[in-house]
């Protein structure tokens, strides 16, 4: 065993590391005010523009696509260099971590010459469309329609439904949309992707207020959006298995430690600095327990990660050990948030002058009950275990041999 | 980046994995409730493949493998619940290269090597901690009563705990010398039998010092993590397989959310302390800096896989589980056995912080 670079990697590790020094100087500490809406923007279009120009976007992209060519240990060791630094990353991470290379693997080569170099340079954001108030867990149950406009072949196509939690969707171009094509059929079949225009006429995107008081996720509205049949990715029906590409590069995405989240240490020090009736409390038995609870489940997921770079470093496919990532990471911060609020005692509900780590723990308890939730529920990843990894029988599924428009709710 | 095992110790477990398939298992461990908890044909065979051989030096007689080849031996004769003493001689032979001198190595690793010596650690004493010992050193004899010891019918040589001038620390007492009494003490596991080891001023050589009986108990609990996550991951097995065939309502058990989730669940926590393991072995491989922390992370992260599995396969099999002609008791007894072998999951936890705060302390 040996938790040691190999030589090529150490050599990219080393420039990737150079390259952030010299262009990312005014990112080594947080922003001391978050940045207004414009400034994020203008800010993440630079930053994945610099990037660009350097080599390091599209890393595990083929190079007829733009990208780099290079194994995802190369990704992986970028990303591990540019998480020390406080870059904003977000708005283009579900771009060109989930619907661009949907894209390039479903989409036509005008498509493709069209959309991916300006995703990838950063002029161009993307967004995901999928879930929609009545189809979360159960995406194939989507309702919003697209219909053929007339009998021609290549006839435009309406869309009409509605999406949600559509993440960054107003700060948008263009994303990509599962629909409904024909609900006389089950629900799996009748489905069929396209590429819509954010700004186009009858789109509508309503930032959706969060439980935590944030903004990043949005309610679009579809109202007679017309979009062409050269801007289908996949054929007519085929929208399950094209959706199955996203959400594989999803899972792939969403699975880490949100970057800068509290972790065990700082867990640690504010229990140090918290003095209870009968001293620190780090020193009562109880939380010692539960820190030593937290370093297992935070430091146990980063270990289990190294078993997966360690295989993809052979050249190997990573275990399914990897699939219990998300689910102990979203519920390990809420449990780290919740015992440094009992800890602050009554000081742990008040928000007005908190000491800056109560307010990372009162911040990452908030934001971990939608963690708990987005890219997979806690409940669906415990199925995808027990089904995929274990073996065990899938849930009952009633509704899904029926045509989709037959279908009823028991 | 390698974090894994070598091929060699891949192909170890292979071997040890097949051996233990075909001759031990709990059907095999039943049969041991009625003897006295050694598989004497096993070991046989156990020593003649070079399994206690593995870890020891080639200058001893041994084939010199490093601590990743116990590691794996360790969890496969947990996996199968084998009835050999294997767990023990591993823990004591891994005292007796860290901290033994070289006459110490030269008098009684060949012996183990070979299969003639069959050494136990004695380390506890009924309610107290490892950290504690009410047995004693003084001259060169040891007194003291030390109970429960694993596996003690079947030694020859204790590794046994006591108090001497600088506090606790470990001394080598020869079980066939003068002064000794082993008698058998029942326990919660029926296939792995304890003693009780009575010493009335036996002769004992100290092994290293204090310190270096810390050190061991963080070796000892890498071994002692890798034994649970074997048993562990049979129970879970167990239990897996028995959801993909019991008919309740008119379907599977394993369908019910409420039976494939506690499935899941069983294999986060198996994973979580299987990571933990890996990182305690490469640290008990490479003297690393971080082995207290990462024995002490390997230690509490399996005992909580262990029991959520063991405890939990009973009852996912239901009734049944609960009889004494079902397998589940076995996994479900051998869990409080591991969980009192090298001390309490609290005293691990409290290990693990106490090194987390010293590492700090050195970083700051």
């Amino acid at each position: 065993m040996d938790f040691t670079d190999s030589p090529d990697d150490a050599a990219y590790r080393a420039r990737a590391r150079d390259w952030l020094a010299a262009n990312g100087a005014e990112y080594r500490t947080p922003p001391a005010e978050p940045y207004s809406r414009d400034e994020l923007v203008r800010r993440s279009r630079a930053w994945q523009k610099a990037k660009h120009q350097a080599g390091y976007t599209g890393i595990t992209w083929p190079k007829s696509m733009g990208g780099q060519g290079l194994s995802p240990m190369h990704a992986i060791i970028f990303n591990q260099e540019q998480s020390r630094y406080f870059a904003p990353t977000g708005l283009f991470e579900i771009g060109l971590g989930m619907c661009i290379p949907t894209v390039f693997t479903h989409g036509s080569p005008e498509i493709i010459a069209r959309y991916v170099a300006p995703a990838l340079a950063g002029d161009e954001v993307w967004c995901q469309l999928f879930s929609e108030p009545a189809a979360g867990s159960d995406l194939a149950g989507i309702r919003t329609r697209a219909v053929r406009d007339s009998d021609a072949p290549d006839a435009d196509w309406i869309i009409d439904g509605q999406k949600v939690w559509t993440t960054n969707a107003h700060l948008s171009d263009y994303g990509i949309i599962v629909t409904r094509t024909d609900p006389s059929v089950p629900k799996h079949k009748g489905l069929t992707m396209f590429i819509v225009d954010m700004h186009g006429d009858g789109v509508e995107a309503r930032p959706l207020k969060q439980m935590s008081g944030g903004s990043d996720f949005n309610e679009v509205f579809f109202t007679g959006v017309r979009v062409k049949d050269s801007h289908r990715l996949g054929a007519v029906g085929d929208g399950w298995k094209v959706a199955l590409t996203t959400l594989m590069n999803e899972r792939l995405a969403v699975g880490g430690k949100p970057s800068h989240a509290p972790d065990y240490a700082m867990l640690m020090d504010f229990a140090r600095r918290i003095e209870t009736d009968t001293g620190p409390a780090i020193e009562q038995r109880d939380v010692r327990q539960r820190v030593a609870a937290a370093y297992i489940a935070d430091e146990g997921i980063k270990l289990t990660q190294m078993r997966a770079l360690s295989a993809l470093s052979k050249g190997q496919v990573p275990g399914p050990e990897q699939s219990i990532s998300k689910v102990v990471v979203a519920k390990t911060m809420q449990e780290m948030g919740a015992l440094a609020l009992d800890l602050s005692e009554a000081a742990g509900l008040v928000t007005a002058d908190a000491d800056p780590v109560l307010a990372k723990f009162q911040g990452s308890y908030m934001a971990a009950a939608g963690l708990r939730i987005a890219g997979g529920t806690d409940e669906i990843l415990r199925n995808i275990i027990a089904e995929r990894v274990l073996g065990l029988p899938g849930d009952l599924r009633p509704d899904k041999d029926a045509p989709f428009n037959a279908a009823v709710a028991a | 980046m390698d974090f894994d095992f070598s091929d060699d110790a891949k192909t170890l477990r292979e071997q040890a994995r097949k051996l233990f398939d075909e001759r031990a298992g709990p059907a095999v461990a039943r049969k041991h409730i009625d003897g006295d908890g050694i598989d004497r044909d096993l070991w046989r065979t156990v020593v003649e493949l070079g399994w206690t051989a593995a870890r020891v030096p080639e200058a001893h007689g041994g084939i010199g493998l490093s601590a990743e080849a116990s590691c794996v031996l360790a969890e496969e004769a947990g996996r199968a619940l084998a009835a050999v003493p294997l767990g023990s001689v591993l823990a004591a032979t891994e005292a007796l290269i860290a901290l033994g001198s070289p006459e110490q190595q030269a008098r009684w690793l060949p012996g183990i090597a070979d299969g003639s010596v069959v050494a136990v650690p004695a380390w506890a004493e009924g309610g107290l901690s490892p950290a504690k010992a009410g047995a004693s050193v003084s001259g060169g004899r040891i007194s003291g009563t030390k109970a429960p010891v694993p596996d003690l019918a079947a030694a020859q040589l204790a590794i046994v705990s006591a108090s001497g001038p600088d506090g606790v620390g470990l001394y080598l007492v020869d079980l066939t010398g003068p002064d000794v009494a082993v008698e058998p003490v029942e326990t919660l596991d029926l296939v792995r039998r304890h003693g009780g080891l009575t010493l009335t001023g036996a002769p004992a050589e100290p092994l290293g010092g204090p310190s270096g009986y810390h050190d061991w108990l963080d070796r000892a609990a890498v071994l002692g993590a890798f034994e649970a996550l074997g048993t562990a991951t049979a129970a879970m097995d167990m239990a897996v397989a028995y959801a993909k065939e019991r008919v309740a309502f008119g379907q599977k058990i394993g369908r019910y959310q409420g039976v494939k989730h506690k499935c899941a669940d069983m294999f986060i926590k198996l994973e979580l302390a299987r990571a933990h393991a890996l990182h305690a072995a490469w640290a008990m491989g490479a003297d690393a800096a971080e082995l207290r922390q990462a024995a002490s992370a390997a230690r509490v992260a399996s005992l909580d896989a262990l029991a959520f599995c063991a405890e939990e396969n009973v009852q996912i099999h239901g009734g049944i589980g609960y009889t004494w002609d079902s397998d589940c008791q076995f996994y479900y007894r051998r869990n409080r056995a591991l969980a009192a072998a090298l001390g309490s999951r609290t005293f691990w936890a409290d290990r693990l912080v106490r090194s987390l705060e010293q590492r700090n302390a050195v970083a700051a």
